[in-house]
């Protein structure tokens, strides 16, 4: 089976997120980087198919150049390649993150059984990349996955609604987009880490389309503003909790 | 006129994206699919764009929930148009301008949008749900493909219902990675079963293997919105504040008084969570006299 994963790099945020001057950004100066949960669980979860059934996985990204950090830690957890679609480092709208993805599968001489996304990236939570480029490529696809199996060209998904699971059964090729908890993603090993600097990274520069959802400026929502009543210090504390509990009515 | 799907009447999210598409001006169409039509997210699409066109809307809305937000991207594509998900507000224009939510709320996008129909889903609690009569019934176009209706719900799994569920829960004890270790979590859910509440914990949590990813709140995982939040151990990450912002209350357990989840905190106690979670535990025994 041959399985394209899609990620996206994005700014590990701590307790706090700050904007550069401009407000178009947030501010990434002292900040590391990863790829969203979501994300993670997809590339695992195409690596265990391929143990399970051969062939290779393809890890792709659309974004700066340093962005190949993260090719390089999907590759040392288990895939076999990477793509680079460097970006101009400008915001790339969803119809165009999903057009330069569509292009650069188009491009390649083997089609792929399976394409893997997450489900919303971590920062655009746009929900519509995967659709997209299925509907471009003509393929099937469900969203939000929390179970996965193939067999015979089949396959079944499960995704979690209110009160338990639908289920899903399709023919591949197909597109699926996964979340966080279909999988625990295994860490690189030392191993793992030095083969993934061998493995190829195929880089090549899409064209930027005009944008038809054009991000003007973000904005930090207020806080709660709240300040919070230290209710004391360590055990002693725990008379004060119980009496704010009773006060709520949980007790 | 403006169409917005809906997941039924009584759905506190249809009634806000209802209001919502009111606000925009002109009629609005509450529309649904009929109860025997099994989820079949192209097709289902497919029908709400040749109603579109139908009706020359100038919106089609759905809530932002899961199948809100999937059946619009699906117009979207099939329409070659943008859509935006997750939008606070929309005002008509040339370009239409949106707020939108990014990093599963914790920042807002100002952003134009292009397109007619003007394709967009209702971030939840944007504005107050307002009631609607009885939406439209609608059948799946006999237009869609066999394409569209390769992806088709056809099995379901009932849930086990065993114990509170945490998205539901009235009391949630969450623990994080200052609980230390699998076994740690035996404090935190004594108080859990005490309060009668659910155990939740963060990604650090989930990560290691300590507790499975049913547990986890936050962006990637469940949002609560119970009467109180217990956090202890938890450092208060964005991405963890995002699953528990809909608390009324959040008490923060931890030894550091910089945490940045004192910061979103009602309550704070400072300390060490394996000294004060048993403490609270046994006062709750104590005034209740068992
Ligand atoms: C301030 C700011 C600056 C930005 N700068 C850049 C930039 O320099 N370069 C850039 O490319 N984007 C940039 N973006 C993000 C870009 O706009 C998004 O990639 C695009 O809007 C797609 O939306 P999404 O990621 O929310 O998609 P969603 O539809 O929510 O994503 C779903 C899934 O699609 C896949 N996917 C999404 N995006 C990519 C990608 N880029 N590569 C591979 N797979 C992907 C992932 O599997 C993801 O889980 C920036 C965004 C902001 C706010
Ligand atoms: C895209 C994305 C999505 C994410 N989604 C989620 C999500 O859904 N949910 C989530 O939780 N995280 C999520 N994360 C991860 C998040 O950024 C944080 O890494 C995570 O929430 C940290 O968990 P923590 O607070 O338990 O650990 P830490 O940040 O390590 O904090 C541990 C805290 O425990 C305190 N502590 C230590 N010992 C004790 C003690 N004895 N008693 C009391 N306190 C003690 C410390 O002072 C510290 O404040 C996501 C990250 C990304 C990038």
């Amino acid at each position: 089976m041959n399985i394209l994963v899609c990620v996206k790099r994005v700014p590990l945020t701590g307790g706090r997120m700050t904007l550069t001057e401009d407000g178009r950004a947030i501010q990434t100066r002292h900040l590391g980087f990863t790829v969203s949960p979501h994300e993670e669980c997809a590339a695992e979860e195409a690596i265990r198919l391929v143990e399970e059934h051969g062939g290779s996985t393809t890890v792709l990204t659309l974004g700066p150049a340093e962005a190949e950090e993260q090719l390089r830690d999907m590759l040392a957890i288990g895939a076999d390649r990477a793509i680079h679609l460097v970006s101009d480092g400008e915001e790339w709208d969803p119809q165009a993150t999903a057009a330069a993805i569509v292009e650069a599968v188009r491009a390649l001489p083997e089609p792929f059984d399976l394409l893997l996304f997450g489900n919303e990236s971590a920062d655009g939570g746009n929900y519509q990349v995967p659709i997209r480029v299925a509907h471009s490529l003509g393929l099937p696809c469900v969203t939000g996955i929390k179970a996965l199996s193939a067999q015979d060209g089949l396959l079944r998904c499960e995704q979690e609604v209110a009160g338990g699971r639908d289920v899903y059964e399709l023919r591949l090729p197909a597109v699926v987009t996964v979340r966080e908890g279909i999988n625990l993603p295994r860490y690189p090993s030392v191993p793992g880490r030095m083969r993934a600097k061998r493995k190829p990274v195929a880089a090549s520069t899409p064209q930027r389309p005009a944008a038809r959802l054009r991000m003007e400026r973000l904005v930090v929502p207020e806080g709660p503003g709240k300040q919070a009543e230290i209710l004391g210090h360590g055990p002693e504390a725990a008379p004060r909790v119980v009496e704010i509990l009773a006060e709520i009515g949980v007790i | 006129m403006n169409i917005v799907w809906v997941d039924g009447a009584g759905d506190e999210l249809s009634q806000q994206a209802v209001a919502f598409a009111r606000g925009l001006g002109g009629d609005v169409a509450a529309v649904r699919f009929a109860a025997g039509e099994a989820y079949s997210p192209a097709a289902w699409a497919q029908t709400l764009v040749e109603l579109a066109a139908e009706r020359g809307a100038s919106a089609v809305l759905a809530p932002a929930t899961d199948r809100g937000n999937e059946l619009l991207a699906h117009v979207a594509a099939k329409l070659g148009q943008p859509v935006a998900a997750n939008c606070t507000s929309l005002t008509p224009g040339s370009p239409a301008r949106v707020v939108r939510l990014r990093w599963g709320g914790s920042l807002l996008e100002e952003a134009a949008l292009d397109g007619s129909p003007l394709l967009a889903t209702v971030a939840p609690h944007s504005v107050a749900a307002e009631p609607f009569g009885e939406p439209e019934t609608l059948a799946v176009t006999p237009a869609a493909s066999e394409l569209d209706l390769a992806v088709r719900v056809s099995g379901r799994i009932e849930a086990a219902g065993a114990g509170v569920s945490l998205a539901d829960a009235e009391v949630v004890v969450s623990g994080g990675r200052g609980v230390g270790s699998a076994e740690g979590f035996g404090v935190i859910e004594e108080l859990a079963g005490l309060l009668g509440g659910a155990v939740g914990c963060s990604r650090a949590v989930t990560s290691a293997g300590w507790r499975p990813h049913s547990d986890q709140v936050g962006q990637t995982g469940t949002k609560v919105s119970p009467e109180i939040y217990i956090a202890c151990g938890i450092s208060g990450a964005t991405q963890h504040m995002a699953g528990c912002k809909g608390a009324k209350r959040l008490l923060a357990i931890n030894p550091d008084g910089e945490a940045s989840i004192f910061a979103s905190a009602d309550y704070a106690v400072i300390g060490d969570l394996h000294e004060v979670v048993p403490a609270i535990s046994a006062e709750i025994r104590k005034v209740r006299g068992t």
